[in-house]
């Protein structure tokens, strides 16, 4: 009996009926929570590896493996509650469907990740990729207020729930935002919303680094709370030089004092853009980054963001980069090699500055991982969780490189 | 433990004063703020330094030795104290803030630094550190990492995870590792987020670096009060809805309002109200905070609050804000005794939820008065009694658990910002099946696999299913 098959007789006909994989390896979609948990519980037990995927758009799917795991059927939304502003999706909702049904019950969720629109929850969540919104709203774990994964060994895990706030036992939710599915596959994410903004405006600066790290320093120093304040490299904005997007995003009277507070602090420099403008930015720049082979995220100290930039456009280019220099947030995009971003790693190591690897081909991410260069002490912690969520080694993840 | 070459070797480390053998002495440390619990440690220290730390519980590991952390002892969960088999090791001594990075809006503290001290410290940059516990006066930071505290004006600016960048932690093993990064970007999973919360089970934590936000330019405190508390219950999903988000939304009940008004606290709260609601809107542009609270004002007034007042000045601000932050204070005069809770429920459900408590309190025919976070739907159920009533004790505890159970059934939580610690610990097989609980415990033991960090707190071990990705914890060695 193939392996698709003892999954159809486990799972049902529905769960493999689903398009092939391109390197051959069978894919399996299963239909419910309880379905991943019978499907990695056997995987287990017949020492299968598994590669998780979701819409495919964001993490290549190409890892070796004996089975893909794909969440795609798990799309379901099965709570939105405007009145306490959070909501229950599965893992496998697209980004884009998502936001849509939010929006039609007036709610928000304050994330604009990188990556098609079509990226699933799960895929954000589990590599916790914010985008320039982070600047205002904070990261992707800031959005949570609970998950359900389930291990490698088949069990299903709570962690959290819907409400406010909860300290009740340890939160597990916090490994797996960004564990890259190291510690469990997530099938069920509770988020924190907010209510749609009155009013949203972007406005944006041309000029050269330098001239827009000053303006950066004023923004800050005029006590402006944007709710992104990104700096887009010009191939980025399809802009000839680089540009500061600044994005104001709330009640019609916060909206409208910041962009006034805006223009007395930069003396009426920027450039306001119309709602489809604005849209066409954040999304060529969100998506700009699907398209280039390789993708890492640095985290610095504000005021060391415009040396981490000079470093990076010396190692490794600064064609795509996206930046919030006002909490030292950096995303780099582009084609390299696992030798360079070794090396780059190790650099940034040294300045105290971690270097996550967000996607990459399979060479690449077994080479380098996603983490590496670790702090004293941490490496065996890591190593500990992982034997914990997932004793058999079924997860087919690249957590530290090969090095 | 007394008089033993244990408590030498610990008091070679830290002093000999600095070691409290002595019974009256240990009895102190007996209670944290909830005193319906009550366990006398075997021995106190209180390291000075870091390298203090290290050393103690490098000695604790050699020997086997339980220990538990405690920072300024106000939690409300008994999650600070320790058996008389058990070492506290206390953390107040570590009371230096070690660096204060305006550019950068971060600061690097030892556990032992008071919360309010803190942003005092910071305010003369422009900046605050925003997770504001009512007893910041007292709580150190140490321990509101332990407990992920919050505090009203979290609801626009999150709880201590949000605010905590990196740590240096001691292992129960005496090792020492180093979590998170300055800027914000982990070293790999999120650790640091993990830590935070843990309630003292994956080690101490020596060093913490924390976000620092900029101080409010413009900032408009309102008070509303209502004539019954299920209309202020409602009022706070309507201003929740409007998008707006306050930087706190407090609620107090008519027997809460009472005691403040009775106390030395007395903020002007309308003594006839059966609740009154306290806002605060802060920005950083003053027509903008301004144009909010006349939009939060009209919301208000359109769901049923009978008067709207703003503070005139920074005193009533302070003033308001006083009767609130003492509240639990002021309780004291109620009774003897007071049980602080801690629970949440969505939003939605906070006018069923309240109507609920007070059957319940009647029921027992307990006074409950209710102070909380009404924005973010935590709920603090306050029950005054006297503890030596026979029996009292008794109603308070089955009237606590059908507050819990009330609240699980609305779709919440049994605690949002106190922790579990050893009063909820019964409560945790209510929301988490025996998977869940076996998953936490898992991760408390690759921290700690001899579980001798603060051991019996959290996860009721009884409840948990076998794991089989986890560490075997090792035998307990003999006490010295």
């Amino acid at each position: 009996m193939s392996l698709l098959d003892r999954v159809r007789a486990l799972l049902g006909d529905d769960a493999v009926d689903v398009p092939a994989t391109h390197d051959g390896v069978p894919r399996v979609a299963p239909g419910s929570p309880d379905a991943v948990a019978l499907l990695l519980g056997t995987a287990r037990s017949e020492g299968w590896r598994v590669r998780i995927e979701g819409a495919g758009t964001w993490l290549a799917a190409d890892a070796p493996a004996d089975l893909a795991l794909t969440t795609r059927r798990l799309d379901k939304i099965p709570a939105i509650e405007p009145q306490d502003l959070s909501a229950t999706a599965e893992a496998g909702i697209g980004c884009d469907l998502l936001r849509q049904q939010l929006a039609d019950r007036g709610t928000w969720l304050a994330l604009d990740p990188p990556g098609l629109a079509g990226r699933t929850l799960g895929s954000v969540v589990a590599t916790a990729t914010a985008g320039p919104l982070r600047q205002g709203f904070g990261s992707i774990r800031d959005h949570l207020l609970g998950v359900t994964f389930v291990t490698g060994d088949g069990r299903l895990v709570q962690s959290g729930g819907r409400v406010m706030k909860n300290v009740a036992g340890y939160d597990l939710t916090k490994l797996e935002a960004g564990g890259f599915g190291a510690f469990g596959v997530i099938v069920l994410v509770h988020l924190r919303l907010r209510a749609v903004p009155r009013a949203d405006r972007t406005l944006v600066l041309e000029g050269s680094r330098e001239d827009l790290a000053q303006v950066t320093d004023d923004i800050a120093a005029a006590g402006i709370q944007p709710a992104a304040h990104e700096l887009l490299s010009p191939a980025l904005a399809r802009r000839e030089r680089w540009t500061l997007a600044i994005r104001f995003a709330g009640s019609a009277a916060l909206v409208s004092a910041e962009e006034t507070g805006l223009g007395a602090a930069t003396g009426g420099r920027f450039t306001a853009l119309r709602a489809d403008e604005a849209h066409a930015l954040w999304t060529h720049a969100a998506e700009s980054f699907a398209a280039r082979p390789v993708a890492f995220r640095v985290g610095a100290l504000p005021d060391s963001s415009d040396e981490l930039l000079d470093l990076l456009q010396h190692q490794v280019g600064d064609e795509w980069i996206s930046a919030s220099p006002g909490i030292g947030a950096i995303r780099w995009g582009g084609e390299t090699t696992a030798d360079r971003l070794r090396r780059l790693r190790r650099t940034l190591a040294g300045l105290e500055v971690p270097l996550t690897l967000e996607r990459a081909p399979w060479p690449v991410r077994a080479a380098v991982g996603h983490f590496g260069a670790y702090r004293e002490g941490v490496g065996p912690l890591v190593a500990g969780l992982r034997r914990t969520f997932d004793p058999g080694e079924a997860f087919v993840v690249a957590v530290e490189g090969t090095e | 433990m007394t008089g033993t070459p244990f408590v030498e070797a610990l008091a070679e480390i830290v002093g000999a004063r600095h070691v409290r053998t002595a019974l009256p002495e240990r009895v102190t440390y007996a209670r944290d703020g909830l005193p319906t619990h009550r366990h006398v440690p075997g021995v106190v220290v209180l390291p000075g330094s870091r390298d203090e730390v290290v050393a103690v519980v490098r000695l604790l590991a050699a020997l086997g030795v339980p220990f538990v952390p405690r920072g300024a002892g106000t939690g409300l969960s008994g999650g600070a104290l320790a058996d008389d088999d058990a070492v506290l090791v206390v953390l107040t001594r570590l009371n230096r803030i070690l660096k204060i990075d305006p550019q950068n809006r971060l600061a690097v503290v030892e556990p032992g630094v008071v919360n309010a001290r803190l942003s005092a410290a910071v305010a003369p940059h422009g900046l605050q550190y925003t997770p504001d516990p009512s007893s910041q006066t007292a709580c150190t930071i140490g321990g509101n990492v332990a407990e992920n505290s919050g505090g009203p004006h979290c609801l626009k600016y999150g709880v201590t995870a949000n605010h905590v960048l990196a740590l240096e932690v001691v292992l129960a093993d005496g090792r020492v590792v180093e979590l998170g990064s300055p800027g914000g970007e982990p070293w790999g999973p999120d650790l640091v987020g993990l830590f935070v919360g843990s309630e003292g089970n994956f080690g101490i934590a020596t060093r913490i670096a924390v976000r620092l936000l900029p101080l409010p330019r413009a900032v408009r405190t309102l008070l509303a009060d209502f004539s019954a508390l299920r209309t202020a219950g409602e009022a706070v999903s309507a201003v929740i809805a409007s998008g707006i988000v306050p930087a706190a939304l407090e609620m107090m009940d008519q027997s809460c309002i009472r005691a403040v008004e009775d106390s030395v606290f007395a903020a002007g709260y309308p003594r006839d109200a059966a609740a009154v609601l306290l806002l605060e809107l802060d920005g950083g542009r003053e027509e903008a905070v301004a144009a909010d609270a006349e939009t939060i004002e009209a919301i208000l007034r359109a769901n049923g609050a009978r008067t709207v007042v703003g503070a005139a000045d920074a005193k009533q601000r302070e003033r308001l804000w006083l009767g609130r932050k003492k509240a639990f204070g002021a309780m004291g005069r109620l009774s003897r005794d007071l049980v602080v809770q801690d629970a949440v429920v969505p939003r939605s459900a906070l006018p069923d939820v309240l109507e609920t408590i007070g059957r319940i309190a009647a029921a027992y025919g307990l006074t409950v008065s209710n102070v909380f976070h009404a924005g973010d739907g935590n709920l603090h159920p306050n029950i005054s009694f006297d503890g030596r009533v026979p029996g009292l004790k008794a109603r308070v505890d089955a009237a606590s658990s059908e507050m819990m159970e009330a609240c699980i059934a609305a779709g919440g939580t049994i605690t949002g910002e106190h922790g579990v610690g050893l009063d909820k610990l019964r409560y945790m097989p209510l929301i988490f099946d025996g998977d869940s609980l076996a998953a936490m415990r898992a991760v408390r033991l690759v921290f700690d696999p001899e579980e001798r960090v603060n051991p019996g707190k959290v996860v009721p071990v009884h409840a948990c299913r076998e794991w089989a990705g986890a560490v075997r914890p090792a035998p307990m060695r003999a006490l010295a």
